[in-house]
């Protein structure tokens, strides 16, 4: 059997740049549509759902990074999963500015009685809020600084997925199909986590061992 | 398709309305997919001709009327509404139809009638939605007999001086203004005149999220969003939230339909 890919570090860079440029893609679709005067007859509404869903996607695929090592052996693309974070990061982000200024311009108390008063609003604020901090220790000098208590800080993306994961559930009104694959998607990249910490012994020796499991500081 | 014949009121006057583009483009119609921009393609199909609608239940005799016998029973009027969908966004429509008050006449519903029930088709094979098992098809909906009696309530078939487009419910559709949009009830084939109330599509669906009346009312929040605030289509990106007024604007015409009773409980 052929060796498993592994890019050289001048393949990962040119990996890295073609993943940004891929990342950056749902924004740039959201800027054509709006030049061209396509983001429907509810263009608030359809790019804060936009950014949403793309904030939940770039989470599902950070979290993919873990399980494919664990199904496949395959650790480079951990090298990958800061961008992607911090690309969730970026939509959420968008996301939430959108709902504070086009949607409530900046109506400090309509905002905090929408959040106060609507749990699919307090879950999708908790959410983001929760994701700051990790976005503010994503960069190299701040994982080395805070050694091991940036890995117990950064089990944040947990409950971050699931409070997002409900955000979405309950702000539709009655067709769950699409929050539902997000649910699925969610529990699947948790099975596997559970599953490779708690399987038989049998199985866990006749594997190799986890491979580092913390991003190369620097 | 133009309609030839009908007359122009003052319902509406000063508003701005909203795009025909935006009415047609953006539609909850769950018979053609819960996406809004999914009726206008799904319904493309649809043939709202011939038609037929079967008068039933508490009336002196039952009977049923083709769609060409309803544009006859009265003069088609335009009427110009606001339209407040219960998921926070509105639109300023400029109807025609007729009095449902006329229809209601025609039908002579006996005295035991309080209540009129409307069914709206629900042909898989024609609306793909209906396939799917989102709701409890057909869509029922229904007004208190004075509710359906009041003269801003109508029985429209046509907007922007067009019949109606498909995907807006043709050929002919519920529109009772001073209640949130889902009340009227689209692509109607029975009315049924019945001395219970009716269970409806919504408050089967989620009771202590939709209830029978649906009256707009700012001051009683949807369980999982505000309903004090509203969108108004057409203004794109940059156009505030607009404040949602009692009735819809219309209390001065229907609030003493509810004299007495507790709007916070019958919601």
């Amino acid at each position: 059997m052929a060796a498993p890919f592994k890019p050289s570090s001048l393949q990962l860079s040119w990996i890295k740049r073609v993943l940004f440029l891929l990342a950056l893609l749902p924004l740039a679709r959201l800027i054509w549509l709006g030049m061209h005067d396509a983001l429907t007859a509810n263009p608030i509404e359809f790019i804060t759902r936009s950014t949403g869903t793309w904030a939940l996607v770039m989470l599902m695929l950070t979290l993919s990074i873990t399980p494919l090592r664990m199904l496949t052996g395959v650790a480079w693309p951990v090298q990958l999963r800061r961008m992607l974070g911090l690309f969730m990061f970026f939509y959420a982000l968008l996301h939430f500015s959108i709902y504070l200024w086009l949607d409530h311009w900046f109506d400090l108390m309509a905002i905090g009685k929408d959040i106060a008063e609507h749990p699919y609003v307090l879950v999708g604020f908790t959410s983001f809020v929760l994701s700051i901090p990790l976005a503010a220790t994503s960069n190299s000098a701040m994982i080395r600084r805070l050694k091991t208590r940036w890995k117990t800080l950064h089990l944040l993306v947990y409950p971050i997925a699931i409070l997002g994961v409900l955000h979405f559930w309950w702000l539709v009104k009655k067709d769950v199909s699409e929050p539902l694959v997000y649910v699925l998607v969610l529990a699947a990249l948790l099975g596997v986590r559970l599953w490779y910490r708690y399987r038989p012994a049998s199985q866990a020796a006749s594997r190799k061992p986890l491979p580092t499991r913390m991003p190369k500081a620097g | 398709q133009k309609i030839s014949d009908f007359k122009k009121t003052p319902y509406g006057a000063g508003e701005t309305l909203t795009p025909y583009e935006d009415v047609t483009s953006y539609n909850n119609f769950y018979e053609f997919g819960t996406g809004k921009s999914d009726p206008k393609p799904q319904s493309r199909l649809f043939k709202p001709r011939p038609w037929t609608v079967s008068i039933e239940g508490e009336v002196s005799k039952p009977r049923t009327l083709s769609i060409d016998d309803i544009f006859k029973i009265a003069p088609l009027e335009e009427r110009i509404y606001r339209m407040r969908c219960v998921e926070g966004w509105s639109m300023v429509i400029p109807w025609i139809g007729l009095p449902l008050a006329s229809l209601i006449k025609y039908a002579e519903p006996t005295g035991k009638a309080k209540y009129v029930e409307f069914i709206s088709l629900a042909d898989p094979k024609m609306m793909p939605g209906v396939r799917a098992p989102i709701l409890d098809w057909p869509y029922v909906e229904g007004l208190r007999m004075d509710e359906a009696m009041n003269p801003l309530t109508i029985m429209a078939v046509g907007l922007y001086g067009e019949v109606l487009p498909n995907q807006n419910g043709a050929p002919m559709r519920l529109v009772v203004p001073w209640k949130y949009g889902f009340k009227g009830g689209k692509s109607i084939v029975k009315i049924r005149f019945t001395d219970k109330m009716p269970l409806t599509t919504w408050v089967r669906s989620g009771p202590t999220e939709y209830g029978f009346y649906a009256n707009v009312n700012p001051t009683v929040d949807h369980p999982r969003w505000t309903q004090s605030t509203e969108r108004r289509i057409g203004g794109g990106l940059f156009s505030p939230r607009i404040k949602t007024q009692m009735f819809n604007g219309y209390a001065d015409q229907v609030a003493s339909l509810y004299t007495g009773m507790d709007l916070r409980k019958n919601f």
